[in-house]
């Protein structure tokens, strides 16, 4: 029974998990409020959520992790810095943040898919690359598109965006703070979690559809489905642009939550910890389901709320960084290294 | 990687179509030297003075890229891991005060049981992940950046003991940021002292260098060598002709990440001061982009790929920054030019390579329906 469990969720799991348990019980001896860890957790949870479900479509129709994912992200900062230009405020500015950044992603999500559709078999190496040089494109985006807003450009040049926005008098905590409560110091971002759970649906839905069938269908065997009349390459375009429609929006729920919009190299790092979420939930390089994603988030991010706290208090030093480094890319590598082992 | 695009044989009847697509990236390269260079009003003597100086700095660590991509297992994004056994072994260097050529020497020492050790993980981890090499390797680097950190920030000072108190953090243990290599500084570059008008020229680090491509072109002829390349084209056909593909797959990765091990120091005692948490990210990524400016394939890549790479590279890398402000009107639009092109590059490069293969697959698939096909 035990050793079926194992084998199903796989080592490095039940390891983290444990871990994770590990922390969670020791909290309390050293001092560390449960109630407040459990909510910064699901904060955190809330958070990235949607970014890791971005992580779905891409993997179902076969084009593997999304390393790619700072593409969505910069279709979202470009709707965020938009709806603030404009100067809509509260739940109609972050309406308006989606409604922006959607086409944009969809139209980078387009391109992108086309390019990886002519580099298959070597998507997620080129995709790291397409992120990172489309990330410091940006950076030069940013000092010369023509923002004028105070709140968001550099006070003495009056060009050129910030490094970091607040976007306190415009959307900040819009959907955290919607039907949000407090019970003593444990807090629950209610409308957050209501948002993830929608577009969990959303994507549950889409893969319930005729193109969502489909696109597993390609993920799972490309000669099978092309034989069976699915256009491969229309498929897996689907899947890019939806990847990094879902990748902007995440980015806004992530902005809105933490207040503040990063620019510039903000975005650099994003898809690794994301990837590594999906993988530590029980995805695989291809085969990725909305449950892989809550647990995987869950794991990653009550692991990178509580090691600070804890270890802090336990060995007075703070080693959360080197843990996150440690166990993000570990689990990535291990997904890597157990695809498909080939002959000598 | 791939199986058809090598071989000379196959280059020969090949259009002017897919050899401009082989040197696309130097052309590219060549093209935005021209026009910012003289945006840039550099004198020549100071550019000429400068690309010496990165030639001596950077070659060593592009030149360890080379036998991977002989053995077919596409850029070697893990001789980060080299990098950071050459700066354990700085980091001691330094505690112990040893200095000069001698400080060097004993560097290399301690970090080639590092590296090959590092190595040999790596292409056991690699073997594991045919055909993913690249990417697998490239998150390798980051896990070992982990343990590098969890070593060096936090045992060295506590479980391993540093003596000299200037090299570790207020706190008791781990390692400052920066360390300064005043020891070592540029103990090879002035080893042997030639001067022509104002330039100076590293004659030693050259000749270090020089051995060094001796050394590959040596090493292709041997029978590891010419195991390697088989196994480069086709890791089916070298296992049945009696070749330890995997053993070998390690060899090229351990002698790569040695190579790398050797390079950072080289690298690092020109630069004078090592940057304990990123001056090997730094070298993975700049010595990939080099090589592939180069006009260097995942699959293909010889020496005149390295050093026609870290000239253009590194021409671009004293230029832009100048230009940029002179263009723009602000320095940091250069420097964001510089990063963009950097990772642009190496995307580009490899889409070119990917492309290319798919290319070539389906021509070989057409070649094969007989006189109807082309060919």
């Amino acid at each position: 029974m035990l050793k079926k469990f194992i084998a199903t969720a796989g080592w490095p799991r039940v390891i983290i998990g444990l871990f994770l348990l590990a922390l969670f019980v020791t909290a309390p001896f050293v001092g560390v409020r449960i109630s407040t860890s459990l909510s910064d957790t699901l904060v955190r949870f809330g958070m990235n959520g949607v970014m890791v479900l971005a992580m779905i479509p891409m993997v179902q129709a076969g084009c593997g992790l999304n390393f790619g994912l700072p593409l969505g992200v910069i279709a979202g900062l470009l709707g965020a810095t938009m709806s603030i230009e404009f100067g809509v405020r509260g739940a109609l500015g972050f309406a308006t943040a989606i409604g922006l950044s959607i086409p944009i992603a969809a139209i980078l999500g387009y391109g992108y898919g086309q390019l990886l559709n002519r580099v298959k078999g070597d998507e997620m190496m080129i995709a790291t690359y397409v992120g990172f040089s489309s990330v410091a494109f940006m950076c030069m985006a940013w000092l010369l598109l023509p923002y004028k807003n105070p709140t968001m450009v550099w006070g003495y040049q009056g060009t050129g965006l910030r490094t970091t926005i607040s976007v306190d008098n415009y959307w900040s905590h819009i959907l955290s703070d919607f039907l949000s409560f407090k019970i003593g110091t444990f807090y629950f971002p209610t409308g957050m979690f209501l948002f993830f759970a929608a577009m969990c649906f959303l994507i549950w839905l889409f893969m319930k559809t005729k193109t969502g069938t489909a696109m597993t269908a390609v993920g799972s065997n490309p000669e099978f489905a092309r034989a069976g009349g699915v256009n491969v390459d229309r498929m897996r375009v689907i899947s890019v642009v939806l990847s990094t429609i879902f990748g902007a929006i995440g980015i806004l729920v992530y902005e809105q939550s933490f207040g503040f919009i990063q620019l510039y190299m903000g975005p650099f790092y994003m898809a690794l910890p994301t990837v590594a979420a999906i993988l530590l939930g029980g995805a695989s390089v291809n085969r990725a389901t909305i449950f892989n994603v809550v647990v995987g988030t869950f794991l990653f991010q009550g692991i990178l709320t509580m090691t600070p706290s804890v270890i802090n208090s336990v060995l007075k030093t703070d080693m959360s960084e080197v843990i996150r480094i440690i166990v993000s890319n570990g689990m990535i590598l291990y997904a890597l290294t157990r695809k498909a082992q080939v002959k000598r | 990687m791939s199986r058809l695009d090598r071989g000379p044989d196959k280059k020969r009847n090949r259009g002017v179509g897919s050899l401009l697509a082989d040197y696309a990236v130097p052309v590219i390269f060549i093209v935005i030297s021209v026009v910012a260079i003289p945006l840039s009003d550099f004198s020549a003597t100071y550019l000429i003075q400068e690309l010496l100086v990165r030639i001596g700095r950077n070659s060593f660590l592009i030149l360890s890229l080379l036998i991977p991509i002989m053995a077919g297992m596409g850029l070697n994004f893990g001789m980060v891991l080299g990098a950071m056994a050459g700066q354990i072994g700085l980091i001691f260097v330094s505690d112990w005060a040893v200095v000069g050529i001698p400080g060097i020497v004993l560097a290399m020492i301690i970090g080639t049981p590092v590296a090959v050790a590092l190595g040999i993980l790596c292409g056991e981890v690699l073997n594991r992940a045919k055909g993913q090499e690249m990417v697998t390797s490239y998150i390798l680097g980051f896990f070992i950046n982990g343990v590098y950190q969890l070593f060096v920030l936090y045992f060295m000072g506590w479980l391993i003991p540093i003596s000299n108190p200037a090299l570790v953090l207020s706190r008791g243990h781990g390692i400052r940021n920066a360390i300064s290599l005043t020891g070592i500084r540029m103990v090879l570059d002035r080893l042997i002292p030639l001067q022509v008008g104002t330039v100076t020229i590293p004659v030693a680090t050259y000749l270090v260098i020089a051995a060094f491509c001796f050394f590959i072109l040596w090493f292709r002829k041997t029978k590891l060598g010419q195991d390697m390349r088989a196994i480069g084209q086709d890791m089916a056909v070298a296992d049945s002709a009696g070749i330890p593909v995997n053993r070998t797959r390690v060899i090229a990765i351990v002698i790569s990440t040695v190579l790398a091990c050797y390079g950072q120091i080289i690298f690092l005692q020109n630069m004078g001061t090592l940057n304990t948490y990123n001056s090997h990210d730094q070298a993975g990524m700049f010595s990939i982009a080099a090589l592939l400016i180069g006009g260097a394939s995942v699959s293909r890549a010889g020496i005149g790929n390295v050093f026609l790479g870290v000239v253009l590279f590194h021409l671009m890398f004293i230029v832009a920054p100048k230009a940029g402000r002179n263009l723009m009107g602000e320095a940091q639009i250069g420097e964001y030019f510089r990063v963009f092109v950097s990772y642009g590059i190496i995307a580009l490069a490899l889409v070119l390579h990917a492309w290319k293969r798919l290319r070539d697959r389906a021509e070989a698939r057409r070649s094969l329906r007989g006189p109807a096909g082309k060919e």
